[in-house]
């Protein structure tokens, strides 16, 4: 086991541990932010750059600073290493210029995206950006191609984490889609029309954190806000049948498989679960789901979201100065 | 006249021969390591020789050899990493083209000192005639014993091969290299692990640009201490640098660091002064990714000194008002460049060669050119400058690699020694559009 | 019902099978996939200088690999082109360095006497006009390559030259006798 200290909080975790992995041990409002790192996907993360943290002592034995900020996602932690996230100026302002840079050609084309209300990309953008944009010029877009009847690719909300093409990787056989073209012009497809199909396709949907790839049995179907999230599962001879059925009244909308409160999937499910049982018949209903995501979808239906509770101890004076004009003002008051 | 450590036979007829090449001193290095020496002692002579990589960064060799990891069960490989294409350098495939059988017997002594049994030269696919050059060289140094099972009955062999790259600047980075050598996209991996650990095929791997493999066979056939006897300082040995842009004389001229850039510059021997008689305006020292420097600035510090060609004085004074080496490609602006222009065509290059992987790169290049595409074009406004000093902030340090900081530097220093010529593209349109129309400072005045 | 398919099918030609055979040699046994940008410019230069989707497909047929792969390579590289060509595509530096010493006026210059404009076709089939960034020829700009050849230093006399002598010349492939 090694100790770090992160925020000013100690924590002791297993050597080999992300510094992201540690936090999320802390968990709460120092948990550094992640678009593409994905626990369950071997190879994901380093990417996005939102989880840059600084690097203030490397280690016990070498205490020096690291001379950029790193991303914690993929760098291990060292026995008595400190880092500063929410406490550094330097790490939010340059996870605001992060933020801009993933939305300078982001079409916000919210209000008619299935995504909007559990997506990644807003809650990044809500919780560390600004509001406004300092970009002029055209936003990117691209031809549109169809990949199949049950999954819909929307290129230009893409921000290229390459977490679908890992899960096409790892849990499916034949890949048909990658990451093409080099650059900004970079994009998901498949090069020659082809349909991403087989029995675990689906989960590119569930691991995306944006609206590019969404369901298309949902699709404008309804917002995910109205519907109420039900643990549910089945007999499955593919998966673990375990999944959340999004309901509205007695009808299922959608199914998904389960993720965790860092939007992480805990097991993935079969196409049939996901496309091919909507009728709630077919499933033994465990009960209501917890989402606890910072998400407009529990806020409604389960408790009211605790405002105004100090998050980092012993913040330094300064840097509590320096965060009042952030969004973010770490729920203390000013 | 300078010393000539690499190029020093260049111009006999033949030389790309194994014969004439042999005849000339070639291999010496060879056999002095494989019949006289250990792998250890050959590295710890590149160490003592202070050879820097001769590819940009700098790092010294040696000490870069001695980081390989040597597990057991597990092959090593020395990969010579000939993806040139940082704009302003040529250097590389000069010395290729002339003297293929140099970079040859750097790979053979350089791959004894590692242990390597298998060793790359991953070239830019862009020079396939020079890839071609390569192989037959290569195919005569098998035959003559130099390749291949027990090399010069050394009981060492090794097998070299060329490998073309498909146009993609980003593989110069070393492990954008490796996984374009592994026949997947030139995307840089994150780092740690270090190619000394994980590299080619998940071994240990060294990667050394041209230059610095080709440097190898003098420092071993002649010794460290001679090697380090040239030079200033930390900065020991030849360098070679590729003279461009307006300049009387371009072309590759193989330096003793330390020569004055003024000398560099103005001298018969190098660059020959500015063409058609005209004045300098701008200097890049070292390729196209390290500080534009102003000419009062690069002919002097801000200190008042002479700037030499060394990796310290270039970089005496930091990024205020100093600039880097780098791999050695300067090139030089007369006093009819527009600079706008110019850096235009620098964040378009960088925007065109972004792999797309990480986000600040991927996203800020192109925002960068589309920003300076409208100053040229007359529809910049005054606030897209300091815009751009930001957008370039937010690139640098921030990246997977450093190709960020590379597209974001050469922005961020015309900004800073020429600011008044973007601002006057942006207070007249008409005359900054206007066919062959170049800013002078003469007009700032009537701004 | 096969006559598409049977069209479609791409065969390599016994010299380039042989310059595959080398290069997949030159990796260790499982490693094929390293030689997949040695065979795409072997595909380039045996299928007229561009690479479709059935030559890319047959490539990921002899790596043993999936065609995904080779698509993700072939579109991130920017020498293969990957729609039909002229006979000679001419490949013009217009980087920095190169607009030093006049690419500008060289690309200019080139429309003009090609009549069509960058990306396109000359009418008569025998130019694709494009621009590259940084050839590593900056002391000899401004420059342009065509396959394997680099045109260097030069100006209006000797570019019409060039022109003249491609529009002439006999496509060989480097496997081929006289390459």
């Amino acid at each position: 086991m090694v100790k770090i200290t992160f925020d000013g909080i100690e924590v002791e975790v297993e050597e080999g541990t992300t510094i992201l992995n540690a936090a999320r041990k802390i968990g709460g409002e120092v948990v550094p932010p992640a678009m593409c790192y994905y626990t369950p996907l071997k190879g994901s993360g380093g990417k996005c750059r939102a989880c840059l943290v600084k690097v203030a002592a490397g280690s016990a034995k070498d205490p020096r600073p690291m001379p950029k900020l790193v991303a914690s996602c993929i760098t291990p932690v060292q026995d008595g290493m400190v880092v500063e996230n929410t406490t550094n100026p330097d790490v939010l302002a340059t996870r605001k210029g992060v933020v801009e840079m993933l939305l300078i050609n982001h079409p916000l084309d919210c209000p008619i995206c299935d995504q909007a209300g559990e997506c990644d990309l807003q809650n990044f953008s809500y919780e560390h950006g600004t509001s406004g944009t300092r970009y002029e010029e055209e936003r990117r877009t691209f031809e549109k191609i169809d990949i199949g009847p049950l999954i819909q690719l929307h290129m230009t909300r893409c921000i290229l984490c390459y977490r679908c093409v890992y899960t096409a990787d790892q849990i499916t056989e034949k890949r048909v889609h990658g990451v093409l073209g080099r650059g900004d012009a970079a994009e998901i497809g498949t090069y020659i029309e082809n349909v991403i199909d087989n029995d675990f396709s689906g989960n590119v949907i569930d691991v995306c954190p944006v609206g590019a790839l969404t369901d298309k049995t949902f699709r404008f179907k309804n917002r995910v806000w109205f519907t109420k999230p039900m643990d549910a599962h089945r007999d499955c001879p593919k998966c673990s049948g375990k999944v959340v059925l999004w309901m509205r009244g007695n009808d299922v909308m959608r199914v998904t498989a389960r993720k965790d409160k860092y939007n992480e999937v805990q097991e993935f499910i079969c196409n049939e679960c996901r496309f091919d049982h909507k009728d709630p018949n077919d499933w033994t209903i465990e009960g209501a789901r917890k989402i606890d995501r910072g998400s407009v979808i529990s806020a409604n239906h389960y408790e009211l979201p605790v405002l105004n509770v100090p998050v980092v101890p012993n913040l330094p004076g300064s840097t509590e100065d320096d965060l009042k004009d952030t969004p973010f003002n770490l729920g203390r008051s000013v | 006249m300078g010393r000539k450590l690499l190029t020093e036979h260049i111009n006999v007829e033949g030389i790309q021969t194994f014969d004439v090449y042999r005849k000339h001193g070639g291999y010496a290095s060879v056999e002095k390591a494989l019949k006289t020496m250990t792998p250890e002692e050959v590295v710890e002579e590149v160490k003592a020789s202070g050879l820097r990589g001769r590819g940009g960064a700098g790092f010294p060799t040696g000490m870069k050899w001695s980081f390989l990891a040597k597990p057991e069960g597990k092959p090593r490989y020395l990969v010579c990493n000939a993806d040139e294409s940082e704009p302003g350098t040529f250097k590389d495939r000069y010395l290729m083209e002339k003297l293929p059988h140099l970079l040859i017997e750097g790979m053979i002594t350089s791959s004894f000192a590692l242990g390597a049994r298998t060793s790359y030269i991953y070239i830019r696919g862009e020079l396939l005639y020079v890839l071609r050059i390569l192989e037959k060289a290569i195919a005569e140094a098998y035959a003559n014993g130099f390749l291949g099972e027990n090399i010069l009955g050394s009981g060492y062999s090794l097998d070299l091969h060329v490998h073309p790259g498909g146009g993609a600047y980003i593989c110069g980075e070393e492990t954008a290299l490796l996984e374009s050598l592994e026949g997947k996209r030139g995307n840089p991996r994150n780092k740690p692990p270090f190619p000394a650990v994980w590299g080619l095929y998940g071994c240990p791997t060294v990667v050394n640009n041209v230059e610095s493999i080709a440097t190898v066979p003098w420092i071993v056939t002649n010794g460290a201490a001679e090697y380090a006897k040239i030079g200033v300082g930390r900065s020991t040995g030849t360098k070679l640098i590729s003279a461009g842009g307006n300049i009387n004389k371009p072309g590759v001229y193989e330096i003793e660091l330390g020569v004055p850039v003024e000398e560099f510059i103005y001298s018969d021997e190098y660059c020959g002064g500015i063409w058609k008689g005209r004045d300098m305006k701008a200097v890049i020292a070292g390729g196209s990714s390290v500080p534009i420097l102003p000419k009062e600035l690069i002919l002097k510090t801000a200190a008042g000194e002479d700037r030499l060609m060394t990796y310290e004085s270039l970089s005496d004074g930091g990024f205020a008002t100093g600039t880097m080496l780098g791999s050695g490609g300067f090139f030089v602006m007369d006093d009819q460049t527009c600079i706008v222009r110019h850096t235009w065509t620098l964040a378009r290059f960088y925007h065109h060669e972004s792999c797309g992987q990480c986000s600040p790169c991927r996203e800020g290049t192109g925002w960068m050119e589309k920003v300076l595409h409208r100053i040229e074009y007359g529809h910049g406004q005054m606030h897209d400058i300091d815009l751009l000093v930001s957008v370039a902030k937010q690139i640098e340090g921030n990246t997977i690699c450093p190709l960020g900081d590379a597209a974001a530097w050469p922005v961020a220093a015309a900004i800073r020694h020429f600011r008044d010529e973007f601002e006057w593209h942006v207070k007249h349109p008409e005359r900054a559009t206007a066919p062959g129309a170049v800013y002078n400072k003469a007009d700032s005045v009537l701004a | 019902m096969d006559q598409t398919v049977e069209n479609k099918k791409v065969e390599f030609s016994e010299g380039a099978m042989a310059e595959i055979r080398r290069y997949i040699s030159h990796y260790p046994e499982g490693r094929q996939k390293s030689a997949i940008l040695p065979i795409l410019h072997i595909a380039q230069a045996e299928f007229g200088g561009w690479v479709s989707p059935e030559v890319m497909d047959k490539v990921a047929e002899i790596l043993d690999i999936q065609p995904i792969e080779v698509y993700e390579v072939a579109t991130f590289y920017t020498m293969f082109n990957l729609k039909p060509v002229g006979k000679h595509v001419l490949e013009v530096c217009r980087t920095g360095p190169c607009m030093l010493r006049g690419s500008d006026q060289l690309i200019e210059h080139l429309e003009n006497r090609l009549g069509c404009k960058v990306g396109e076709t000359s009418a008569d089939g025998n130019f694709t006009l494009k621009t590259v960034e940084c050839l590593a020829s900056c002391g000899t700009g401004p420059m342009l390559q065509v396959r394997e050849k680099f045109y260097e230093n030069l100006d209006a006399a000797s570019a019409n030259q060039m022109l003249e002598d491609l529009k002439a010349s006999t496509v060989r492939k480097p496997w081929e006798e006289n390459y």
